[in-house]
């Protein structure tokens, strides 16, 4: 009985890191891209260069904000008051298309070709 | 139970974020260790104070819909599973913390509008998988502590 709960618990986590790689091999992957496009709330908030080191706060409603560092051509989220810190766990993007999304700060950051 | 929810809620709010995936795990650590140690409707107490608290925490309409979405579904989830029988706390715990994240970014997608966020899949998937698994084995004690607290009572 314990022995089949644990092969059926290892089945789940075993599919679950299989639909995670087969999603990630999916996705298209561009080249290098050439600049971090921010929108806040679904507005154009900021454009950086990927060439340029920097650093961007953004501020967005009810005090959200979110520290973007652009540095040896990558852009990450490296501090951030949101509640669920997945902008700050995504790390650093530098390919088209990738993203940096803050859920609850309505911030999303995208690599642009 | 509902007041041991509601500061087990209030402990919640206080920890500091800026660890990703903590405060879903222990949030989930409370509903499941109720679940399994007290009672279906006491656990589900348990996620509706943590969803009520973690929409405040947003503080805004959008913000209760994540965590209306993220809390419900994985509750219904781990129960399902739990009910279903085949599953060790480790798997419930697991699927809950990976359906969680999965709800949040359809919300999400609904409310950001666009497919592109799909590129935030793998990364929760993950997230909410190993955050899941941690959470099924810090619950074993937890349950155990609550068990007996329950029958010392009686
Ligand atoms: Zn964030």
């Amino acid at each position: 009985m314990k022995k089949k709960r644990l092969l059926a618990d290892i089945l789940l986590i075993a599919g679950v890191l299989i639909a995670a790689a087969v999603v990630w091999l999916l996705l298209p992957r561009g080249g290098g891209g050439a600049a971090a496009v921010v929108t806040v709330n679904g507005e154009h908030y900021a454009s950086l260069p990927l060439s340029e080191d920097a650093e961007l706060l953004i501020r967005s409603d009810d005090g959200g904000e979110n520290l973007l560092v652009i540095s040896g051509g990558k852009a990450r989220v490296t501090e951030s008051n949101c509640p669920t810190g997945v902008c700050v766990e995504t790390g650093a993007v530098s390919s088209e298309g990738q993203l940096i999304v803050c859920l609850p700060h309505k911030v999303v950051i995208e690599i642009v070709g | 139970m509902a007041a041991l929810a509601l500061v087990f809620g209030y402990i919640e709010s206080l920890i500091p974020t800026g660890i990703p995936g903590v405060k879903l795990g222990l949030g989930n650590l409370v509903v499941l260790t109720a679940m399994y140690a007290v009672s279906v409707r006491g656990a589900a107490a348990v996620s509706a104070v943590k969803i009520f608290l973690g929409g405040l925490l947003f503080g805004s309409f959008a913000g209760l819909l994540y965590s209306l979405a993220g809390g419900a579904v994985s509750f219904l989830v781990m129960l399902a599973l739990k009910k279903s029988g085949r599953f060790g706390l480790v798997g419930v715990s697991a699927a809950g913390g990976v359906v969680h994240n999965i709800a949040q970014l359809a919300v999400a997608c609904a409310v950001l509008g666009g497919i592109k966020l799909a590129y935030m899949l793998p990364l929760l998937l993950i997230s909410g998988l190993v955050t899941g698994i941690v959470v099924g084995f810090a619950a074993v004690p937890c349950i155990s502590l609550a068990q007996r607290a329950g029958k010392g009572k009686k």
